[in-house]
């Protein structure tokens, strides 16, 4: 019953969404087909026209249907092991995101837990990590890409190297204030039983900052396919979604670029979905109230 | 020797409004098995005192002993169990696993936490909610979970604070009925810091009877009602004859203070 509730007004924006893409596809295109008809001498008409919005091989946005026709042919009608493989390329930026992500996060929740145990580390610290992140990563991924490479770095490390990067910053702002999140009545029970700092760190600040992690391990998700395609980029488009993202546009072919960045959303958008499912998981084994 | 002993003790804190002194000239020693209720009205320093004993905060001025050392080392020695004015029971563990939380940080073996959580779930009538999680108990049912929290690493001290405040009466009364039947069974030494004056009287052996600004003891009150205190002592003319003491002492405190 509830589920049927929630269904309509999700189909409800579905369907409003694509029809306006469809109106998008329709208005963007029209002049250019318009013209094609004309030097090709053909009388105007405004159904043909709307109909070749609909169809164009290279439009300025194309139709929703066109890139599902793509999306389905390059992922599911090309053998895997072709250079052409939608789903090929999606599993390598989706290795480096995660290799990223594992990264990113190892090193946000280290960094928060030095931060909120030796408090110095809050006013040295926290200024450069947040400086770190007013550097554009599309400035910083060729720089880091190329010095890796020289070191002889190639492949899935320097791109997770990336990710990481834009990953870390959500989960080390979030972590270093989940980590203190602890009721302070549970931190003095902690003192009155002369608890270790190890002991309160896994007893008590790491089960009460979850809620932060999980949170903040959402934004990291997306971050870190964002990540992992931009560092795709400076490496001349050897693999990977940013790979087909350049050539795309190398080559003039908005369908190729346009089915890149729905896997692109697809997989941020199963990154979070396998999150908020692990964090249901947990949250109803730490007895949570649904 | 005392199990604890303050002598000239005083305790102030820094403000952005300046010096606020808490607790000052506080004399006090309570013997081994003893049932201490610190009374006062807020702000009088009966908190700040018991935190001091616990070694949550530290005193400014005086000394204070704690079964013979400062209450640091006794901390270590993990002396004294302390129940705090709100259960603070850890929400992502069930009942049984709060009240083995002391015995997993002390490094008791397993099946021995598990004996002693049962045990003590038993003596404070929760053995039927060890798997239950704390949100799923009423507040008197968390304060009893806390209590055996408290109690199950067998401390010879209990320092208590206000921890019925929240309740309503009828709870209350049956709490201070297991109370004081379990202080009579185990004799520890409790000091129980209250702001009901039946209550106190009906618990102790001894008041402290405090007054504010700065937090010190008005009065300490003898209350030998005996062992055995049914509630219906309260209607007995010893009973309100202590219970007028302690509120004479709260009231000449208040006049002093202005």
């Amino acid at each position: 019953m509830r589920a049927r509730q929630a269904a309509l007004p999700v189909l409800a924006v579905a369907a409003a969404l694509v029809a306006l893409w469809y109106a998008g596809a329709v208005a963007l295109n029209w002049q250019v087909v318009a013209e094609g008809r004309a030097r090709g001498g053909m009388p105007p008409d405004a159904w043909q026209t709307l109909a070749g919005t609909m169809s164009f091989a290279r439009p300025l946005l194309p139709a929703p249907h066109q890139v599902a026709e793509e999306v389905w042919r390059t992922a599911f009608a090309t053998p895997l092991t072709s250079r052409r493989s939608l789903l090929l390329h999606a599993w390598i930026t989706l290795e480096a995101a995660l290799a990223g992500l594992a990264i990113g996060v190892a090193a946000g929740v280290l960094v928060a837990a030095a931060i909120v145990h030796v408090r110095a580390l809050q006013r040295s610290l926290m200024p450069w990590i947040i400086a770190s992140q007013a550097i554009p990563v599309l400035a910083l991924a060729p720089i880091v890409i190329v010095a890796l490479g020289t070191l002889g770095l190639e492949g899935l490390l320097p791109k997770a190297i990336i990710a990481a990067y834009l990953c870390f910053f959500p989960v080390t702002i979030a972590m270093a204030k989940g980590l203190e999140a602890a009721d302070p009545l549970a931190r003095d029970l902690m003192r009155t039983y002369s608890a270790s700092r190890a002991q309160v760190f896994w007893k008590l600040r790491l089960p009460a900052s979850l809620p932060f992690l999980f949170a903040s391990l959402k934004v990291a998700a997306a971050a870190s396919v964002v990540g992992a395609i931009v560092a795709e980029l400076p490496t001349g488009a050897q693999a990977g979604l940013g790979a087909r993202l350049l050539a795309g546009s190398y080559f003039g072919q908005p369908l190729q670029i346009w089915a890149a960045l729905v896997a692109a959303a697809v997989l941020s958008a199963s990154l979070f979905g396998v999150l908020a499912a692990t964090e249901r998981l947990v949250a109803r084994r730490m007895g949570m109230r649904a | 020797m005392a199990a604890i002993e303050a002598k000239r003790l005083s305790l102030t804190y820094s403000t952005e409004d300046g010096p606020l002194q808490a607790l000052s000239d506080i004399d006090l020693a309570v013997a081994h098995g003893e049932f201490v209720s610190l009374i006062g009205p807020s702000g009088c320093g009966k908190t700040t005192l018991l935190r001091v004993i616990a070694d949550l905060e530290q005193p400014t001025g005086g000394e204070i002993r704690v079964n013979g050392t400062t209450p640091g080392q006794a901390r270590l020695r993990r002396d004294y169990g302390y129940v705090f004015q709100a259960p603070a029971l850890l929400p992502w563990r069930r009942i049984a696993a709060n009240v083995t939380l002391p015995l997993e940080i002390m490094g008791l073996p397993r099946t021995e936490r598990r004996r002693r959580a049962q045990a003590q779930l038993d003596l404070v009538e929760l053995a039927g909610f060890a798997h239950k999680f704390p949100w799923q108990l009423s507040g008197g049912m968390q304060q009893r979970a806390s209590i055996a929290r408290a109690l199950a690493f067998d401390p010879a001290l209990l320092l208590m604070d206000e921890p019925f405040g929240a309740l309503d009466e009828i709870v209350r009364d049956h709490l201070n009925e297991q109370l004081l039947r379990l202080w009579r069974r185990t004799g520890k030494t409790v000091v129980f810091v209250t702001h009901s004056i039946p209550e106190a009287v009906f618990l102790s052996t001894r008041i402290v009877v405090m007054s504010p600004r700065p937090g010190r003891i008005a009065d300490i009150v003898p209350c030998d009602l005996g062992p055995d205190r049914p509630l219906e002592i309260r209607e007995t003319p010893e009973f309100l004859r202590i219970a007028q003491r302690v509120r004479e002492g709260l009231r000449a405190g208040h006049a002093y203070a202005g």
